[in-house]
């Protein structure tokens, strides 16, 4: 097969923006609003399926499984490391918080909102955020491509 | 009675879910059974923390200080990746036995083992 | 005794244990709720986020987040074995 007509795609690729900037609207907002790392890397995976849907055979060299398999692979491991960082105190410990630098105001009661506070936590979203669309991303392209095999010999 | 309505619902929801595993034979629809238990388990774990008259967990613009039990919902997101993971291996797996027998009826005697 | 009666009678018995589970909890609107009440009031002091949901699944309990994008990991470690074919 070779894809939808040239009108879905290019729909396909002027959707693309909006989709990211709205999933990562939502990641980065996830200690103030509702929504956080995994609400934020399942709405940008379904910009991932759209590109499957459009672009069927030709996906091939616009995602390929090395790199989302490695950007996964480095979204665990700095969730890991930033757990292992508080190992002053405990493990996940939150030594970010209250101090006054990155991230670091204080809150307290019913306030509008404010994008510097929070401690460590919106870095763990964001590690967190990059691991699930990673994951949903590469599930879906194994699964597309894993269904056009030919039949196997029967081994017996 | 009637203020029980979701408990009702789930009991409803997960007697589907046990209908379509039990008495079903195509492969993926005893699979598409084992995710509507999945899901009739959220519903039941997300209704265990309301309380009468609170409003969400969030202190953004928040109408009052009286709110739900937000455990329960932080419980209900690890729940719903997890079962993600168990679908999306099981329709892998699917999808090779039909690949090596050309059948997917769970009654056919090479399935059985 | 056929496979029919042996499907009626699990299918009876796993709906008569749900409807025991669901009628022995608390009424609709009750929860017990002391641990909540204290997440409630120090959530915001402690983590300094507005979203307590979100403190709680990073901060009071990162270990069942940290198991849950373990268990993703593994999944799609599964279905990449699966498809990887031969070379």
């Amino acid at each position: 097969m070779n894809g939808m007509s040239k009108i879905v795609k290019v729909t396909a690729c002027v959707l693309l923006v909006p989709g990211i900037v709205f999933g990562l609207y939502i990641i980065m907002h996830g200690h103030l609003t509702p929504g956080g790392g995994f609400q934020g890397g399942a709405v940008i995976a379904t910009i991932s399926a759209l590109l499957i849907v459009a672009y069927s055979d030709e996906i091939r060299g616009i995602m390929s499984r090395d790199i989302l398999s490695i950007m996964e692979s480095i979204a665990l491991t700095a969730f890991i490391m930033l757990a292992l960082l508080g190992l002053s105190a405990t493990f996940f410990n939150n030594f970010m918080v209250n101090e006054g630098g990155l991230f670091g105001n204080m809150v307290s009661g019913i306030n509008p909102g404010d994008l510097n506070t929070g401690g460590v936590i919106p870095l763990m979203n964001m590690a967190v955020g990059l691991e699930v669309y990673s994951a949903l991303s590469l599930i879906l392209v194994m699964m597309y491509f894993g269904s056009k095999k030919e039949v196997l010999e029967d081994a017996g | 009675m009637l203020a029980n309505l979701p408990y009702i619902t789930v009991v409803a929801l997960i007697a589907l879910g046990v209908y379509a595993v039990v008495f079903k034979h195509n492969l993926i629809k005893i699979v598409m059974g084992v995710h509507i238990i999945g899901s009739g388990v959220n519903l039941f774990l997300i209704s265990l923390g309301y309380r009468e008259g609170g409003v969400a967990p969030i202190y953004t613009h928040a109408p009052k200080i009286d709110m739900v039990l937000p455990t329960p919902q932080a419980l209900t997101l690890t729940s719903i990746v997890i079962n993600l993971a168990v679908v999306a291996l099981m329709l892998s797996l699917i999808m090779l036995i039909h690949r090596r027998y050309k059948s997917i009826d769970s009654r056919d005697r090479r399935l059985m083992g | 005794m056929n496979a029919g009666l042996y499907k009626i009678l699990v299918f009876a018995v796993l709906f008569a244990f749900i409807t025991a589970a669901v009628v022995s909890t608390h009424p609709f609107g009750e929860p017990p709720s002391e641990m909540d009440d204290y997440f409630i009031k120090n959530g915001q002091n402690e983590t300094g986020a507005n979203n307590i949901v979100t403190s709680i699944l990073f901060d009071y309990r990162g270990l069942d987040t940290l198991g849950e994008a373990t268990v993703l990991f593994t999944a799609v470690t599964g279905v990449f074995m699966l498809f990887a074919g031969r070379k």
